[in-house]
């Protein structure tokens, strides 16, 4: 039982997708506009990880290893069409507030990531907690986003009126390029705690990990997203290898 | 026509898929620290996603539609997606090597490109025909090629500047792109 809530405060705090790891950014800015839009996304999310996660930790044994990741796809994206009937049935209002970002929760990299690096590798209840902690984290990360853009952006949180009447809204916060300013300094304020945190000599080696966002000029060989790149250039030398095997035969 | 016109300045300008809906937004930020690398990722980018507005709409309509399983549209988008960028790579790399040389590199950073299933769910989503879709494909592939190209070309002069070190990397490229969607904005008078 340790370990279960040894994951949820590993996914809620330690290891939060969205504000420690950055994985995930763009349904992070598409659907913050409101602190009640990024609960929604985050919860879907959380639902759909959890489950996933489940899931794919009974079927480890059984997929093949070549076949894995369209194996996990196919299995997250059977859990989004699901989600995505659940929403449209019930909660229609958050169904047409999201609209596209819901079918997009099949390549949010945070369900991919997970499945790939916990719960392939780990029994049912653990990846099961691991899901729900990630997902916390997600929700967790997205509704502090939300409520900070509508603040600034509407003067409102969840619908409510907070700010007084003369506060003039800054309604470009709960437009897109809001968006990229609110992560613009999320990602400075993470930059900082690392370089404070280096300093004093902690190991910040898990901060920004899930991704930089830059994989052509990223050193970090470790990530998990490298095959981005690494396998994109290791193809091109084996290309030109071929070539040039194929030329010398020639000759 | 005047339709399909206005449709493509929709989606290349005025709802650009990066810097207002924030689909494919990893490559945009990536690949885009030299103007040479992010031309080369937009032109992969236009050819992918044409082709893949092209055959998920063909299989939308002859296939979902016909046995009314449109529900499964994220399952098999998905598949096809993944399934096109493989097959386009493996022939390139056969049949036409040196467009494989330029444009190869930057194939497998699509599959995982959410762009591409985006505009394949949003085609489907405003029930557009194969033609439509396919026009509406390409028109977002061009807003996506601009946008990464102009922010490439910013990125190499923000180089030679004096920036506060926590703002260094990533967080002065997206104020960057955060200005530039503030210009893009001003594109919501064309329609």
């Amino acid at each position: 039982m340790n370990k279960c809530v040894e994951r949820l405060y590993n996914g809620l705090l330690k290891e939060n997708p969205t504000f420690v790891l950055m994985l995930g950014m763009c349904p992070t800015l598409a659907v913050t506009t409101s602190a009640m839009n990024g609960l929604g996304m985050g919860l879907t999310t959380m639902v759909v990880l959890a489950l996933s996660n489940a899931f794919i930790s009974l079927l480890r044994k059984v997929i093949p290893d070549k076949v894995r990741i369209p194996a996990f796809i196919v299995i997250i994206a059977s859990f989004v069409t699901v989600m995505e009937l659940l929403l449209e049935a019930f909660i229609p209002s958050l169904y047409s507030a999201l609209g596209i970002y819901i079918p997009l929760i099949v390549v949010n990299c945070i369900i991919l990531g997970r499945a790939e690096s916990y719960a392939s590798k780990n029994p049912i209840l653990p990846s099961f907690f691991d899901g729900v902690g990630m997902g916390l984290g997600f929700t967790f990360a997205l509704t502090c986003i939300g409520a900070v853009r509508e603040i600034i952006g509407a003067g409102q949180i969840f619908g409510l009126t907070i700010m007084p009447a003369s506060y003039v809204p800054a309604s470009i916060f709960i437009m897109a390029p809001g968006a990229f300013f609110v992560l613009a300094v999320l990602t400075a304020i993470q930059n900082y705690a690392k370089i404070k945190g280096e300093e004093k000599g902690k190991d910040m080696s898990k901060v920004g990990s899930g991704c930089s966002e830059d994989c052509m000029n990223c050193g970090d060989k470790g990530c998990s997203k490298r095959f981005y790149d690494t396998a994109a250039d290791q193809k091109k030398n084996d290309h030109k290898e071929e070539i040039k095997t194929e030329e010398k035969e020639e000759a | 026509m005047k339709e399909l016109i206005l449709i493509a300045i929709g989606s290349a300008l005025v709802n650009n898929v990066v810097l207002s809906q924030f689909l494919g937004l990893c490559p945009f930020l990536g690949v885009s620290k030299k103007v040479k690398t992010a031309a080369g990722m937009g032109a992969a980018v236009i050819f992918v996603i044409t082709l893949a507005s092209f055959v998920a709409a063909v299989i939308y309509d002859f296939v979902l539609v016909k046995f009314d399983i449109t529900y499964l549209k994220t399952i098999v988008f998905i598949l096809v997606i993944a399934a096109l960028v493989q097959f386009v790579e493996m022939f390139l790399k056969k049949f036409m090597v040196s467009l494989y040389e330029s444009l190869g590199v930057y194939l497998p950073l699509i599959t995982t490109n959410c762009a591409v299933l985006g505009i394949a769910l949003v085609n489907v989503q405003k029930s557009y025909s194969v033609f439509t879709s396919v026009v509406n494909g390409f028109a977002t592939a061009i807003g996506f090629t601009v946008a990464i190209v102009i922010l490439a070309g910013i990125r190499e002069k923000i180089e030679y500047n004096d920036i506060p070190k926590p703002f260094q990397g990533m967080p002065i490229v997206l104020v960057t792109a955060g200005l530039m969607a503030i210009a893009f904005c001003g594109f919501s008078g064309l329609l």
